[in-house]
Formats: structure tokens, sequence, C-alpha cells
């Protein structure tokens, strides 16, 4: 612009993994004081991209400029002192680690030093966290903030954020925005990768879109609305949720009654008193911010966690309180949990076996022998079904993005018919196509009966597919509220603890 | 001499192989790896120490040959299982039959000789304390530099920087890596201490502790440096136990062995082994005060 040259700048870089060609001939220049979006559905290579940008892979082709320099990226530390800083989707935590000596692996400084920045970036940027805490017992939402703050801390020139507010609460993310706001007025150029388009129209002043690996537009997100961003992104219209209200809602399947539960662990939440009932043909939401006692209210009803009083937890009339994970799943219950990779899917097993995890009582195991054939054939028609976007059953789930990850998984549980199936963030991460699809699915499911309750921190989702709507917070739940004659903004109050004068 | 002057005096001395390999060994394993080739590298550690003492003297020269001797050879391990992501069981046991049959091709002219042991050195005004004076407080410099290693290496793994690091590409090494450090650099480096020390215990062994080359004289305490570690849950303080217990206990098998307890001899050989395991066992299922 003023002849400055961008400070990275990216012509013709192309990466191939085997048959897919997952860059091609990508242009892309940042400037220094931008908020850059990168849009794209899953699998469009945004993933790769970043990974070529942060030094994690090195490109088949093309060349890579930072100040106008041509550079070669082996290594994500040559990234981190030319000053690129990535705060990653699957996060970069050692969970055995508290979240100081996470910090300290990447950010010099004594433990005290680190400890007082963190608790003081915390507050000027509403991301506060102890330092003390070890990474395994935060929540998804608290992980993000620690990845953000580490890499603050690093004082970067680029920020690769990738898809940073699909775990923060409204509040958060404004907060957030003005913390990228700020940093962009130092200077600072910042990555963004969303699939929240009005976030990105919201936030960013220039998006590189990006489909099946090229580039097809570079626009001013502000010049366009949000139908016409996602028509670059996804190349055809969005699907429209069809809403049906005419599903007939029968028996209670899943009865929480005064369910109580202390805390597993010394961060944990302790679960107060909480009563809910999902029935066939119903979704039910619970809302709030991930850290009270969402993790633990999924674990007490998947059975990773029995509650001493088995009456507590009624699925199909039966008490289950007290049953394991597996004999839930016999009385026809289904869990889609929030952490995909190892607890939902393990990910150096191909997905034929992470189906055959779950499925294995249909008759894929025939005498202590696993059927390969049926168990591939399985997997096949959930990869096809639902869109999948890998090479193959053979895969390991590992390598699957996330929200094909999270695909995969839906198709899996909903394989195997559940009556009651709980998902945790079933959109987490994932773009704009990839969810409306998820939930089309959803709401396909209730339609033919099943009881669904979904934990979710996006209250768009919510509104848009519950029939019943309960906030958590604190270990609390509040009564259940109609979606459609409350609006966000009374649930954001709840959210926050405010008691609204009705604790119901 | 008395029962308990003989054990104050030898304990040390007959933990100390088992402990520098042990320690060396958890060092690896806390960087995600696990190298099964102690044995063999002990084994060609005793044999190139043993040579280089018997044609030298230099005891000093010994214990650097015996060190280089297991560097090199986990240089093998670290080349397979890093570099060509070979099975690491597979690449761990070929080392261990690798090590003995070379230890057995160079000690074979060396079979029965011996070396002189080292000098004992009593702890300055503290030797000339009665019983354990001139016993528990009289070892040779291997002994007295290994307390201290033990004490600092314990601490460097536990509260310094380099220790978190390995701790970190331990738990999660995609996760090292695509934070930036070099994890197989710093697996290299793990795999090279541990070989390093698994040489240095063999040479101790074979030119200290018995001065006498024997080909299979190391006799698997490579295999209990690998339980050691694994029931001393990776902790410096309870493998020092283990490592202490088992020295012991094999001082106690020669003893009953020499006094013509009643007992098979294979039963009594076989004894220091079976309880040290036992013990870490015990200890290692419920939460005791020797976490270090």
């Amino acid at each position: 612009m003023t002849g400055m040259p961008a400070l990275l700048s990216m012509h013709g870089v192309s990466k191939r993994y085997g048959k897919v060609q997952a860059n091609a001939e990508i242009d892309l220049t940042v400037e220094a004081g931008s908020i850059h979006a990168v849009l794209g559905e899953n699998g469009a290579g945004k993933s790769t991209l970043m990974k070529l940008i942060y030094g994690v892979e090195t490109p088949d082709a093309g060349q890579i400029a930072w100040n106008g320099t041509p550079v070669v990226l082996n290594s994500p530390g040559e990234a981190q002192k030319l000053g690129i800083g990535m705060v990653f989707q699957h996060f970069s935590l050692f969970e055995t680690l508290s979240v100081v000596q996470n910090v300290s692996l990447l950010v010099p400084g004594t433990r005290a030093e680190l400890s007082a920045r963190i608790r003081e970036l915390g507050a000027t940027f509403g991301l506060s966290v102890d330092p003390d805490a070890m990474v395994h017992t935060l929540s998804v939402g608290e992980r993000q903030r620690v990845e953000i703050i580490r890499c603050l801390l690093l004082e970067p020139k680029l920020l690769i954020l990738d898809e940073p507010t699909s775990v923060l609460p409204p509040q958060s993310v404004a907060l957030l925005f003005e913390t990228l706001r700020s940093l962009q007025a130092k200077g600072m150029a910042i990555l963004f990768i969303s699939h929240k388009l009005g976030e990105v129209r919201e936030l960013c002043d220039t998006a590189t879109i990006l489909r099946a690996g090229r580039v097809t537009a570079r626009v001013d997100p502000r010049d366009h609305d949000k139908s016409e961003l996602a028509r670059m992104m996804i190349g055809r219209e969005i699907p429209k949720i069809s809403a049906d209200t005419t599903h007939r809602v029968a028996e209670d399947r899943l009865v929480l009654n005064h369910l109580s539960l202390p805390s597993q662990t010394r961060f944990g939440t302790t679960l107060h008193d909480i009563s809910l009932s999902v029935k066939s043909g119903q979704i039910v939401g619970i809302a709030g911010i991930s850290g009270n006692g969402q993790a633990e209210l999924a674990a007490a009803i998947s059975g990773e966690v029995p509650v001493a009083d088995a009456g507590a937890i009624t699925l199909m009339g039966k008490p289950a309180g007290r049953l394991s994970a597996g004999a839930r799943r016999r009385l026809g219950f289904a869990f889609i949990p929030e952490e995909r990779l190892g607890r939902g899917a393990v990910p150096r097993m191909s997905l034929a076996d992470n189906t055959l995890l779950t499925a294995h009582g249909t008759g894929l195991v025939r005498r202590g022998f696993i059927r390969r054939a049926a168990e591939r054939a399985l997997t096949g028609r959930v990869i096809e079904e639902f869109d999948v976007r890998t090479a193959g059953p053979d895969v390991e789930a590992g390598n699957l993005s996330g929200g094909n990850l999270q695909k995969f998984m839906l198709g899996r549980e909903i394989m195997l018919a559940p009556k009651v199936m709980l998902v945790a963030q079933p959109t987490w991460g994932v773009d704009i196509g990839a969810a409306t699809a998820i939930r089309r699915r959803l709401l396909s499911m209730r339609d033919q009966g099943t009881a669904i309750l979904v934990i979710s921190e996006e209250l768009e989702e919510l509104f848009e597919i519950c029939d019943l709507l309960h906030v958590l917070h604190a270990g609390h739940l509040s009564g259940p509220r109609d979606p459609h004659v409350t609006t966000a903004a009374q649930i954001g109050t709840l959210m926050t603890g405010a008691s609204e004068g009705d604790a119901a | 001499m008395s029962i308990i002057a003989f054990l104050l005096a030898g304990t040390l001395a007959a933990a100390l192989p088992l402990l520098l390999a042990a320690l060396g060994e958890m060092v690896v394993e806390k960087t995600g790896l696990l190298n099964l080739g102690i044995e063999g590298m002990m084994a060609i550690g005793a044999a190139v120490a043993f040579i280089l003492v018997f044609q030298t003297g230099s005891h000093s020269l010994g214990f650097a040959g015996g060190a280089v001797a297991g560097l090199v050879l986990s240089m093998v391990f670290a080349f397979l299982v890093i570099t060509l992501k070979v099975n690491e069981v597979a690449a761990g046991l070929a080392l261990s039959v690798l090590g003995l049959g070379l230890s057995a091709l160079f000690g074979k002219s060396f079979e029965s000789l011996t070396v002189s042991g080292l000098p004992r050195l009593g702890l300055p005004g503290l030797s000339q304390i009665p019983l354990v004076g001139p016993t528990l407080l009289t070892q040779d410099i291997l002994v007295w530099l290994a307390i201290p290693f033990t004490v600092a290496l314990g601490y460097v793994l536990t509260r310094t920087k380099p220790g978190l690091v390995i701790q970190a590409v331990g738990e999660n090494a995609s996760v090292a890596r695509s934070i930036g450090y070099n994890v197989a650099a710093i697996r290299f480096a793990a795999v090279g201490f541990g070989g390093a020390m698994a040489g240095l215990g063999g040479a101790y062994a074979s030119t200290v502790y018995t001065p006498l080359w024997a080909d299979g004289m190391i006799a698997g305490r490579g295999w209990i440096a690998l339980a050691l570690v694994v029931f001393g849950t990776w902790k410096t303080g309870r493998i020092a136990f283990g490592a202490l217990l088992f020295g012991v206990l094999s001082l106690g098998e020669l003893m009953a062995q020499a006094t013509g307890v009643n007992l098979p001899s294979q039963l009594l050989t076989s004894l220091p082994y079976v309880v040290t395991i036992l013990m870490l066992v015990v200890i290692s299922r419920r939460k005791g005060p020797l976490a270090a």
C-alpha cells in the first residue's frame, strides 16, 4: 500500500498429502495491523495453510516471504523466532502440567513472574485462569484462554487463531474482540480462522476464502452479507433448517431426579440438585459457559462417573445411576463427548476400529472374532451418509479435522439408532455447512422419536434446535424455558449467574 | 567381619550398577520411549571397561570407555527407533542380544582374568566412627559421586526447565513438536544419556564390584533396572530405594550361600530379584513418602 512489503506474503503455495491436494497455488498477503479472516469448509485446506505458515509443515511448492524477505520455515521454533504465534484448535497443552508450567515451556521467565503476568493478562483481557491449576482439570473454554495467554506472552507480530470463539460465551467473545482490536492497534496482524460469518464481518478487514484447497475469493467481509460469504465458501446456497413443530412428544426417556454429585477433582464443579427430563421426540438444551459443571454432568449421565443414588438418573424408565457406561448404552443410550480425540475417538486407531468401539454389539463381532468386512461396511456407510471427508475407513481418527471427526462420531452413534442421545458441543469448531448438516440430523432424529440432550455453549444453535432450554451455572441447573418465548439476553443473564428473580 | 558390617560396607557398591542403569532408563522413559536394551548396553560397557582397565590399569579410562560403549550402542537404538521409526520393543530386544553377543566376543580372551578394584576412601573425620566409619562411610570414589548425582538428577527432573521439557515430550510428543521443541533431538539426547549410564553401570560391575571377567556377568541386572524404573514409578527416590534393596538382598544371598543355608542355590540366587520387585510393586500401589 505504501511501498512497505507486507508482513506475510505467500505466493503459489501448494501442499499435497498422498492423494489429497490440501493446498493448491495459494496466494495470501497479510498486512501489519490487519485482522485477516481465512474462511473455508472442513477440508478446504485452512488447517494445512496455517501449518505451513507456522512451520509445522513445509510446502511442496511456492514461496513464503516475511517482511518481503523469502523465508523457509522448517519448524514452529523458526516461525516463533520471526514473531508468529498460533492458538491451535486442538489445543497444544500438556495435561499433566499446570498452567504456568505449560506457559514456561514456551515463554522465558521464573514461575513467579509468569504467574503474575498470566494473572495480569487475564485481568486485562478477560481471560482469567488460575496459573497453578492443572490443565487436565480445565474445561475447553479455560484451556483456550491458556493457549491465547501463552501466545500473547510471546508478543508475536502475527497471531494465528484457529476457531478461537467457538468455545467462548458471548460476553467473552466481545472481550476477545476488544483484545484483538487493541492488539491490532499496536500493529499486530491477526489471522482469524472462523466459520462464524457474523464474527468475521464484525472483526475482520480482509477475508481470504478457500474452497477445496484453492483461494476462491479475497474480499472485504464488511462489504458482503452472510449469505454471500457463505456462498463463496461452500459454492452453493446454505441449506435452511426446516423448523418442524409437529413432532410428537411422548414418554420420558432420560430423567434426572435431584442429581447431586460431589466434584471428582480438585478443580471440578460439584453438581447440586439437578432435575430435568428429556422425552422422546424432544431436544432439550443446556446452555452455559464451560467449567460450570458441563463435564461433570456429561460424565454422570454417560456413566463415566457412577452416582450413589441409582434413582437420580433414569434411562428408559429404569434407575441407571449405578449402571456402567456399557450397561447404559445397552439400554439405548448414546453419547458424543466434547473431547473428540481421546474420549470420543481413539486418535491412533482407524475409523473402522473406532466404529467398532461403540458398535460392537450390532453384529460386528462373532464368537469373539471381529468381522472386518462388516466393520468396514458400516464405517463406509457412516463416511458416505454423513459426508465425512476422508480417504476411507483405514484412516486414523487423529488425522481428521475437527468438523469431519465430529460428523464421523455423530454418524457412528446415529447408526446405532439410540433411544436417548447426549451430545456435548455438537458443532464446536465445525464450519457452517457441516454445522447445518449436523443440526438437521439432530432434528430429523428427534422427529423420528429420539430423545436428545444437547450441551452447548453456542446460544444461537440452542435456540435453533431446542424445544426446551436449561442453563447450567456453578453446578446449578435452571428450570426449563421455552426458547420461543425466551430471549438470548435472558439466557445470557442466567449463564453469568444473575438470579433474574426466579431460579425455578 | 560381622554380618552387619559386611552389609554396611557392600550394599552401596552392590546397588550401584543397577542404580546407574535405572536412572538412565528413567530419563529415556520420561521422554516417552522404552529402551529394552539395557542388559546389552551394560554388558558391552562391562566388557570394554574391563579390557581397558586390564590393558592400561586406569579405572578412569575404564569408566569412560564403558560409558562411551553404552552410548554408542544406544545410538543404534535411537537411530532405529527415532529416525527410522522401527518398533521400539523389537529394537530394544535386538540391542540386548547384540550387546551380550559383542561383550562375549570382546571378552573371550579375558575370561577369568582379574583387575585390581578401586581404593576405598573414608569420609574425612567420620571414618573413625565405630562400625559405620570403616564400613558405610568408607566407599570408592564412584559411590561417593553417585550419591550427589542421584539427588541432582532428581532435582533437575522435577524442579527445572529441562526436566519440564522432558516430561512434556513424554506426555505428548506431537504437541511438544507443535510448540517448537525438537523432539527427535531431545529423545536422542535422552537415549544417549541412558546408554552412557548403563555402560557406566556395567563398567563398575566388571572393574570394581567384581573385578573379574566372566561371560554373562551382568546376569540380568539390566532387566531388573527396567523393572526398577517401572515399579519405582519414574521417581528418583523410589528407584534408588529399589536399587539399595537389591544390593542388600544380593549380599545377603552371597552370605547365605557361604554359610550353607539349606536352600537350593537357584532359589537363593533368584531371591533378590523377586523380593525387590515385590517390594516395589507394594510401594508403587500406595502413595508413600519415598517420592523424590
